[in-house]
């Protein structure tokens, strides 16, 4: 416990771009055949530094096939909320879930970032026991202490029931049960997010471990049922209060960011693929009048490819499609990020007309069929995955792994880790940087990336900015 | 003045202090009448939202006089009484500095529901019961002056005090938390809410001891 409150807490999101830049990357990395134990990579980010771009602390797992996918800190911003009174926790902890073995790590990053330690381990028998939910996925610091969204219920399989949010302590890291009161019509789980001020939650779908695990089922994909809903919840009354279907076509509605100034009710939610027509697209949600909206505002479409570019799976289409596997906001709610993770482009859309996106830049790196290299020359495998912003927004870091079984039939040659990070122009525009390449270790993959002192899919507010 | 009076005015003195104590601390509220500020783009959100705020303190505080404005007519239990008030703020400072734990239950108020929010917040980090052996002091001063009074009076006396008490030191409170909402919202800035933001949770706790304890030391002497 600080005196004062930590200083990576800001009660805007203008005064978080203000803050000093980040110092320090953290990566996850994963066995995709679990032959190692899952890690955590430490990634000098500091401009100048001798050891700029290079990893120079690793905290390898005692346990193998975790499956790293996305993690989060202990507190963030939201600490600040003087409802809530955790003014005083500190942003030291990263809280990473294995999806595939459902056990949680709680990584200490202090003293220094150098020297992450595990600091306690959260077996899945608790999480399975305490809120019968399963495959955690994304971690957010809010209100009552560390939510953690699930991709499964309870069961071998993670059928039994639908998956959901569940809290977990914020000073004790004891898993303190579910979250939800009245899901109403919502069964499926992906990532979530919120307007703490506004006191509403918003939730998105991917699918059930069965659809996933193993790798995408087409017929399933085909017959459109994987997720394709979007969820709005009363976030101190766990409620759902409405539910919006995309449209059955529209499958995979992944990845949900909300505006980061509170005061801006909308936000943007990313679908992976149309099966109508293999195009990706995204999609404005706002608040008018007590009730949510949402509208498809930019598509992406498919590439055409020759067959011998294709994996088996898309072979049938003769095209690749886009796959926009994540989307991130930028601090001042001012361009949208889109990884389009099947034609190896990252995407700038300028969102300050929020339903009214605009392409503003773009860079290709990697694909299924373009197979762009680095401009260092370094093969890139796979395509933009998670993507990660600097506060301030001058700096866009973004890895290649989707998920172990979905890497392997989208790019079966396999795909190396990498991390790579572009330099976004003020007004708009993008352009990789030519010295940024992280190596990693041979036989692990890249996932999540993570800022010292916050980034831009962390941090919520309880502030507008002025 | 007599000893007696300058009893009675440091007593107010104190009511009036306490006021001020629990207005500066951001944990009592304030930085919420910035964010209504801020959210509504207009001064007069932030003005409407102390409303709330200092009705849910007040109620807390009337919440907790009260039962011993009722408990101090018996008057010949007065000591017992006086003692055992005394006790009971020691030892919940001694509970808050054991148990660092936030109420969880604050966490589940909404932030539409401001005076909700103080009522609750004033009662579980005990902002109310550092009042108790204020009051008493204050009933014990005025009883000196009324004499022997019959009890119906004496009850009716002690509630009206009560309610002097609650409102004096609420209107303390409001005025404090107002000027930091006020200062934070039109000159200091946002930078200025993590700024003034301090740990007290350990600060307050050993007020309420402190308090407690002086009180049991008069009541004994």
């Amino acid at each position: 416990m600080n005196i004062r409150p930590d200083p990576t807490f800001h009660a805007s999101p203008k005064l978080a771009m203000e803050a000093p830049p980040e110092s320090f990357a953290y990566t996850v990395l994963l066995s995709p055949d679990f032959s190692k134990p899952d890690a955590l990579a430490v990634i000098d980010v500091k401009p100048g530094s001798s050891s700029y771009g290079q990893i120079v602390h690793t905290v390898t797992m005692p346990n193998k096939g975790d499956e790293f996918h996305h993690f989060g800190w202990n507190a963030c911003s939201s600490s600040l909320s003087p409802l809530t009174g955790h003014a005083f926790l500190e942003r030291r902890y990263l809280i990473i879930p294995g999806m595939r073995s459902s056990r949680i790590y709680i990584v200490d990053t202090k003293p220094d970032p150098t020297k992450a330690a595990i600091h306690k381990i959260i077996e899945p028998e608790e999480i399975f026991r305490k809120t019968g939910y399963s495959r955690p996925h994304t971690v957010h610091c809010g209100p009552e202490g560390i939510y953690i969204s699930t991709l499964g219920g309870g069961g071998k399989n993670g059928t039994d029931g639908p998956p959901g949010v569940f809290i977990m302590d914020c000073e004790t890291f004891e898993v303190l049960g579910r979250w939800e009161l009245d899901r109403g019509p919502q069964t499926l789980h992906y990532d979530f997010w919120w307007n703490l001020p506004r006191d509403y939650m918003v939730t998105s779908e991917w699918a059930l471990p069965p659809q996933f695990e193993n790798g995408i089922v087409p017929e399933d994909l085909l017959s459109n049922k994987y997720g394709h809903r979007i969820h709005f919840w009363d976030l101190r009354a766990r409620r759902n209060v409405q539910t919006i279907d995309l449209g059955a076509n529209h499958q995979m509605a992944l990845e949900v960011r909300p505006a980061h100034d509170p005061i801006r009710e909308y936000g943007f939610l990313g679908v992976v693929v149309d099966t109508t027509n293999l195009e990706g697209s995204i999609w404005t949600w706002w608040r008018e009048g007590g009730k949510f909206h949402i509208e498809k505002t930019a598509t992406i479409p498919p590439e055409p490819a020759a067959k011998e570019q294709l994996p088996p799976l898309l072979q049938g289409f003769g095209a690749v499609p886009p796959l926009v596997s994540d989307i991130d906001l930028s601090m001042d709610d001012k361009f949208l990020y889109v990884a389009c993770w099947g034609t190896g482009e990252m995407r700038q859309y300028d969102v300050r007309e929020p339903r009214k996106p605009k392409l503003a830049g773009s860079v290709h790196i990697g694909g299924i069929a373009r197979r762009t290299k680095h401009p260092n020359g370094k093969a890139f495998a796979g395509g933009p995955q998670m993507v990660e912003i600097s506060r301030d927004g001058k700096r866009v870091y973004w890895t290649n792994s989707l998920y172990s079984t979905w890497d392997n039939q989208f790019y079966p040659d396999g795909v190396p880790g990498a991390m790579v990070m572009a330099n976004a122009k003020p007004d708009g525009g993008l352009e990789l940087a030519g010295d940024y390449w992280v190596n990693f270790p041979d036989g692990y993959r890249s996932h999540q990336v993570r800022l010292d002192g916050g980034d831009c899919s962390t941090d919520s507010f309880c502030y507008p900015s002025v | 003045m007599s000893a007696g009076d300058w009893t009675l005015a440091s007593l107010w003195l104190a009511v009036i202090a306490s006021g001020l104590y629990h207005g500066v601390n951001p944990g009592m509220g304030w930085p919420l009448a910035v964010s209504a500020g801020l959210m509504e783009k207009s001064p007069r959100a932030l003005v409407a939202a102390l409303g709330p705020l200092t009705a849910g303190h007040l109620l807390a505080m009337l919440l907790v006089l009260l039962p011993f404005a009722l408990l101090v007519a018996v008057v010949e239990w007065q000591r017992t009484i006086q003692i055992g008030a005394s006790l009971l703020v020691v030892g919940f400072g001694l509970f808050r500095l054991a148990n660092r734990r936030h109420p969880r239950v604050l966490a589940r108020i909404s932030p539409a529901q401001l005076a909700l929010w103080s009522f609750a917040v004033a009662l579980a980090h005990g902002a109310a019961l550092m009042l108790v052996p204020i009051y008493l002091g204050l009933c014990r001063e005025a009883e000196l002056d009324s004499g022997h009074a019959a009890a119906g009076a004496l009850i009716n006396t002690n509630l009206g005090m009560a309610v002097l008490v609650a409102t004096v030191h609420a209107a303390a409170m409001v005025a404090a938390g107002g000027c930091c909402a006020w200062l934070a919202y039109r000159y200091l800035g946002l930078k200025f809410i993590s700024q003034s933001w301090f740990n007290l949770d350990t600060v307050w706790a050993v007020s309420l001891v402190l308090v407690g304890a002086i009180a049991l030391a008069l009541s004994l002497v």
